[in-house]
């Protein structure tokens, strides 16, 4: 793999608060190049932070701090809050899980999208609408004129999730974190969802954090997995590897889940070892 | 249709075949009035012996929580028979009727009133019945479910989402109902968390001998508590199989293979 996309050195999120600091991400250190990532990890296991952190997206009292952020070779840390919208959107976008809270409830669903793309380019309104709608059948939405002037609540879950993955691609970002993209979809619907991403990883180089709690989703569309827990990075593999997985923690998630083929009476139950929390974060370099 | 003729599958014992806990014969669910009206469900009929499971599958609005919310009355404009324990069920509910039948809902954050403690959220419907030794079922209900009395004077926002929906589990068994309807009860959990609630409602079917029905998306699921499936989509049953058919993958309807297929896991497009 050539020179990484992104370079992420010993980074921490805290969250102080009047008795004690929460410490959500405690020191972690990956690189994401032109591939697919997957972060997994239960929900505290500080996966999200993670992703928010880059974008600096972590309000206040939160505090991020980091050795290194570098994207492109650009030290995003280094950057004015005017500089960083200029990368937000356009050089990294951020899905979010819930179409319901990020889409404006009251603006029409195109408008949003060829703002999206007017703000990062020059384009004219006419233009921005055309590409919107492109955009729209790209993400395989039928009759794309009609959902153009429909508001958020006019449509159903599935289709706000590619209206958001329409609307974070239109600015052609060079990395996508996509955070539980597909976890409120239909399986079916899903898996148009990650045939539209895949599509852009291996056509436009772009690079994917793939954030997600559905271990064999993970295992069979990244090319890489990073497995957080309690805000470190436990252990990484090669997507293709992670039944192989060492780490009990891994193991543990793995043997919970049910499995079509394999039936069994009970379901094992994850024992947890306190000595996870406190064990070192694992670098993640690809 | 639905109820199947099979020489060998499935994993109910004759026994407890001979007699069915729940029938339900062309149900219709309506929503909205004139213009807006919308038929949820389509003349659904299934069939689940007592101490039987039995899924139902399929994607957001197919109808399968309706069917649900119909058996449980949460929805009243609906037609067809709906037999609980052999007797038809009217429009107008009984008392004695919510103690055969309860349900656990999918949202653990929602489901439970969130300035009600735990103790009034379990004592509640056993006041309403007049139950006695109220102090000992809530105690007993909390230790059943894994949680033990030192939870009664909590409040929901202390507890975690996995420890919420043992709650609403509890609540559900107060009344020591012969059928439980859950409508995704873990799919707001994380894995390790629903291996533990799978469990504990293996475990209770078990013990007490319930009737589950549980409707949900995921396949993996419904294949472990499960020994006869319907798959859902527009409203209608498209197949009803037993477990052994899902898991050795020959379904007959085209949807039900798509659905199989989806939960493999990722497949770059053809």
């Amino acid at each position: 793999m050539s020179k990484p996309l992104l370079e992420v050195e010993d980074l921490w999120v805290r969250f102080p608060s009047k008795r004690r600091v929460v410490e959500a991400v405690r020191g972690i250190s990956f690189s994401v190049g032109r591939e697919r990532v997957g972060i997994v990890g239960e929900s505290g296991s500080g996966k999200s932070m993670t992703g928010r952190a880059i974008l600096r997206l972590i309000r206040e009292p939160g505090e991020v701090e980091a050795k290194k952020i570098h994207f492109d070779g650009q030290d995003l840390q280094g950057l004015s809050e005017k500089q960083m919208r200029d990368v937000r959107g356009h050089k990294i976008s951020l899905v979010m899980q819930d179409p319901k809270f990020s889409l404006n409830p009251v603006m029409k669903v195109g408008d949003q999208i060829a703002e999206a793309y007017r703000v990062h380019t020059n384009a004219s309104k006419a233009e921005a609408k055309k590409r919107s709608i492109e955009m729209l059948n790209a993400v395989q939405i039928r009759n794309p004129e009609r959902v153009y002037d429909s508001y958020p609540h006019e449509v159903s879950g599935g289709m706000g999730q590619r209206i958001m993955i329409a609307m974070m691609l239109i600015p052609e970002p060079d990395l996508l974190i996509a955070d539980e993209p597909t976890s409120a979809l239909d399986v079916t619907v899903q898996m148009r969802v990650l045939q539209i991403m895949d599509k852009l990883v291996k056509e436009r180089g772009m690079g994917l954090i793939f954030i997600s709690h559905d271990l064999n989703l993970v295992a069979s569309f990244c090319d890489r997995v990073i497995i957080m827990y309690g805000g470190r990075i436990v252990e990484t593999c090669r997507a293709d590897e992670l039944q192989n997985a060492k780490h009990p923690y891994t193991r543990g998630l793995l043997n919970a889940l049910p499995d079509i083929h394999k039936p069994k009476d009970q379901l094992s139950v994850l024992e947890r070892d306190p000595k996870w929390i406190e064990d070192p974060s694992v670098d993640a370099y690809s | 249709m639905p109820t199947l003729n099979k020489p060998n599958g499935s994993n109910l014992n004759n026994e407890s075949k001979s007699k069915i806990a729940l029938q339900i014969e062309n149900l219709n669910v309506h929503f909205g009035e004139g213009h807006d009206r919308f038929q949820a469900v389509k003349d659904v009929s299934i069939s689940v012996a007592e101490g039987g499971s039995f899924g139902l599958v399929g994607e957001s609005g197919s109808g399968k929580s309706t069917v649900l919310r119909a058996v449980s009355g949460l929805v009243t404009d609906w037609d067809g028979v709906i037999d609980v324990d052999g007797e038809h069920i009217s429009k107008k509910r009984e008392m004695s009727y919510c103690r055969t039948i309860q349900m656990v809902f999918q949202d653990p954050y929602a489901s439970l009133h969130p300035r009600h403690s735990i103790d009034r959220t379990l004592s509640e419907p056993l006041r309403l019945h007049k139950f006695d030794n109220i102090d000992d079922r809530v105690n007993q209900a909390l230790i059943d479910v894994g949680l033990g009395a030192s939870f009664r004077f909590r409040y929901p926002h202390q507890l975690s989402g996995g420890q919420r929906q043992r709650v609403a589990i509890a609540r559900a068994l107060m009344l020591e109902p012969v059928i439980l309807l859950l409508d995704e009860p873990t799919s707001a959990l994380d894995v390790s968390v629903q291996a533990e609630i799978l469990n504990l409602l293996s475990d209770i079917r078990k013990k007490r001998k319930l009737t589950y029905i549980l409707v949900t998306h995921d396949l993996a699921v419904v294949a472990h508590m499960c020994d006869e499936i319907a798959v859902m989509s527009h409203g209608e049953i498209v197949e009803v199989m037993d477990v052994d058919t899902m898991r050795h993958s020959t379904p007959k309807h085209e949807y039900t293979r798509e659905l199989l297929q989806a939960s493999e896991g990722y497949q770059p497009e053809a």
